[in-house]
């Protein structure tokens, strides 16, 4: 039999969009926006994959995970050998799937993206996530066996639980400390609903705790217990405390009511879901028009939610749309949902009422000056430019720094001028013997894949150390 | 989940919640706080913790029902469990010897002082406690308090136990006798700003805890915001002990109204249930 030569695939350059749900809908609930491919949407998806022989989207993510094999494996139907190949470098696949900037990694110099057809990785990693949680049994791997080492990680968000992960499974006795009252971190507080269901956190929490992980919640390191108490209970710590101090914009008014922090609005909805206020009991204003001040991702989730609780929400950014930090899938979003963006717009001072209420900000019209060092252009204000625009509360959203709870009560650890805790970005060594660190605590606030990635390397550091 | 050794009214409205908390009751020093959530769908809400026993594992609060979680709180008891007691939170008071102290307590600050009494006492400072309340019958603590003060002035509105009249007293307290050299005011916030302008013209340091609205309770939302000598502080983690001296107020009193008309909602809802 002669060999007939392989007719050369076809290119198809028609990346499947996920459906979601319309935009006059979902902006009065906070039910999830993007719901998800079916399975034919995933194969079909899949199959277009061109399976790279050097493949620049595992080289582009974070953890590395295989991407070319876990979406052959989808293609060929084998969704439970997906979930395997997925698992292997990210224990959060229904997570990341959903908040990672893939156009940023992965998805940045995947083969097709030049010709208009980037592989959707992070819709495929979703599916996979989605489907493995549907089946009646979530398969437990291996663990190996006991070490009888014990190693305490302090924070519950992202960085935590993936270092969990890997030093349970490594045999080792693992207890997470938190602080707040659910586990999960920005997940759970920070992330709105309507973007990432607290009900996918709760699952891969779940997970973790059926791996054999010990969890305290209410549990702040530091206060309820000092960090070099525990130091003398376990042979390593991973300190994974986040990004939690808000930042304000300096500028009076600060203080009224109406202004919140975003961690303020975004728990007060999140975590203690005020949405279902009276029935829940943490009160939530219903505000009537909304000022964001900032373009990031934090800045959109804030505008969407005021958005759902029935305020109009306005973006105020002091540069044009291009520079916006935030996804453009995010940016996107608000504006079909009917966020308003006032750009070049810079917000100087805050009016109140003689009873303490937001009415207004006042703010300055910019223009756009040369590029600084990043890149972006930099906006400049036109002097007498004053206007003012009637708001009823203001939101900041324009950063956060490293929660200073650990820095400020542990002796031994070296902290960076941005008040991080320095590591060793190798290993994600602290300069404290036996204590590691990693995530927005060490790099100031990023993303969720990164401090994912961080984590890794610091269970792999500490796994090492405690085998030698 | 926090299992409740004993809650009971003490005098009305005021109540006092003793629960097992070992590690809290390890590590709090005089002046700290708790937060306190009693169920799934519960907010909030930081009580000062105003006494311990580290070797029974158990803290106690005292709380004045003043809404819907208070309320709640108010329905548990014995063996009942509270969602969330989180703390120590805050900075412990600053004890040293510096003298002579007063310590005013008014509301539940007739028992949040008494840990702050306790570890001047033993620092070796002469204590004088005040308290002041409405009338007799509001006061509660007081033998606790007498045990860890060198002398216990008992002030009521309605003259019906100790010097008859409000804060405002503090004045003639002052004048009399060798001025203290600090004076420490927990309670409500209008006793603490009154305390504040008795104190200032005497030009006496004066440190208040401040209660301000609270949800995490470790710098991460900023809703604790008060301004001190002209700077945004949060209240929770900068705090809760200030200068009296140095805190606005005015706005203190307002950012504590913000959710006024949601309690009163809730309450009636609560009511109506
Ligand atoms: C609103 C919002 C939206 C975002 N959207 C995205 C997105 O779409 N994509 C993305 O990639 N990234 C996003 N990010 C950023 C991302 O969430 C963070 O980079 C990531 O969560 C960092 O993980 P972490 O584990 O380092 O810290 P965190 O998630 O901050 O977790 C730290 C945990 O430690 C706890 N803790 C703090 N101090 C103590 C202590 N002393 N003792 C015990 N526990 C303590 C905290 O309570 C918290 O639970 C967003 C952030 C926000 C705020
Ligand atoms: S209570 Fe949230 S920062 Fe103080």
């Amino acid at each position: 039999m002669s060999e007939e030569p392989k007719p050369k695939p076809k290119i198809d350059l028609n990346r499947r969009e996920m459906p979601k749900q319309e935009e006059h809908v979902r902006s009065h609930n906070f039910l999830e926006v993007a719901l998800g491919y079916t399975a034919e949407l995933a194969m079909a998806e899949a199959r277009r994959c061109l399976q790279c022989k050097k493949p620049f989207c595992i080289a582009d993510c974070p953890v590395q995970i295989k991407i070319p094999e876990f979406i052959q494996a989808i293609a060929d139907g084998d969704f439970a050998a997906g979930v395997r190949i997925l698992k292997e470098r990210n224990s959060l696949p229904s997570v990341c799937g959903r908040v990672c900037p893939q156009e940023e990694q992965c998805e940045k110099h995947c083969a097709l993206t030049k010709r208009g057809g980037t592989i959707a990785v992070g819709r495929l990693e979703r599916f996979l996530g989605d489907w493995e949680a549907a089946q009646p049994e979530m398969a437990l791997p291996e663990l190996s066996s006991p070490t009888g080492k014990k190693v305490a990680i302090i924070g519950g968000g992202p960085a935590g639980l993936t270092a969990a992960a890997d030093l349970i499974k490594a045999g080792h006795q693992v207890v997470i400390y938190e602080a707040l009252h659910k586990m999960g971190g920005v997940l759970y507080y920070g992330i709105p609903e309507f973007r990432l269901p607290k009900a996918i956190v709760d699952r891969e929490v779940d997970y973790l705790r059926r791996l054999g992980v010990e969890m305290h919640t209410d549990f702040v390191v530091g206060k309820t217990r000092s960090m070099d108490s525990i130091l003398e209970e376990f042979d390593a710590v991973f300190v994974a405390t986040g990004a939690g101090l808000p930042w304000f914009m300096e500028m009076s008014g600060n203080n009224f009511n109406g202004v919140y922090s975003a961690n303020e609005y975004l728990t007060r909805i999140n975590l203690m879901k005020g949405y279902a206020y009276p029935k829940n009991d943490t009160p939530i204003k219903r505000h009537r028009k909304v000022a964001v001040l900032g373009g990031g991702n934090v800045a959109m989730d804030c505008a969407r939610t005021a958005l759902r609780l029935g305020a109009e929400a306005t973006i105020v950014y002091r540069r044009s749309r291009t520079e916006l930090p935030a996804r453009l899938e995010e940016i996107e979003n608000a504006e079909e949902e009917g966020v308003k963006f006032h750009y070049l717009t810079l917000p100087v001072r805050t009016i109140g009422d003689d009873r303490f209420n937001v009415t207004a900000l006042e703010c300055l019209k910019m223009e756009l000056g040369e590029p600084d060092a990043s890149g972006r252009r930099s906006p400049v204000p036109i002097p007498g430019s004053e206007f003012i625009l009637p708001f009823d509360s203001v939101i900041h959203a324009i950063g956060n720094s490293p929660n200073p709870l650990i820095p400020q009560t542990t002796p031994g650890l070296t902290i960076g001028r941005k008040g991080n805790i320095v590591i060793d970005s190798e290993t994600g060594k602290t300069s404290k013997e036996r204590v590691w660190a990693g995530g927005d605590i060490a790099t100031g606030a990023a993303t969720v894949i990164s401090a994912m990635g961080a984590a890794r390397k610091a269970a792999s550091s500490i796994h090492e150390f405690l085998m030698s | 989940m926090v299992k409740i050794l004993e809650n009971k009214m003490i005098v009305p409205n005021i109540c006092t919640i003793t629960v097992f908390a070992p590690e809290i009751a390890g590590s709090v020093k005089a002046g700290q706080f708790a937060i306190l959530r009693v169920d799934e769908d519960g907010e909030r809400i930081p009580l000062t913790v105003s006494d311990w026993d580290a070797e029974r594992g158990t803290i106690t609060m005292v709380y004045v029902m003043v809404g819907k979680t208070t309320q709640k709180l108010a329905t548990l008891t014995t063996n009942d469990t509270l969602a969330t007691v989180v703390g120590p939170l805050g900075n412990p008071m600053e004890i040293d010897l510096f003298g002579k102290v007063i310590c005013i307590g008014g509301c539940y600050g007739n028992a949040s002082i008494y840990p702050i009494a306790r570890a001047l006492k033993e620092k070796g400072n002469r204590v004088t406690s005040i308290i002041e309340g409405r009338s007799s019958y509001m006061l509660y603590w007081q033998e606790k308090l007498k045990t860890v003060s060198d002398q216990l002035i008992v002030i009521t509105r309605d003259g019906s136990q100790g010097k008859a009249g409000h804060i405002g007293n503090l004045k003639s307290i002052l004048a009399a006798g060798t001025p203290p050299d600090r004076v420490i005011v927990n309670g409500c916030n209008y006793l603490m700003m009154r305390a504040a302008q008795e104190t200032l013209p005497f030009k006496i340091k004066t440190i208040v805890s401040l209660n301000t609205l609270m949800i995490d309770g470790t710098g991460m939302c900023g809703v604790c915001r008060v301004t001190v000598n002209s700077s945004t502080k949060f209240a929770c983690v900068d705090g809760p002990h200030f200068d009296a001296h140095e805190v606005d107020w005015d706005e203190l009193a307002q950012r504590r109204k913000a959710y006024l008309s949601e309690e009163v909602q809730t309450l009636r809802s609560s009511m109506a249930q």
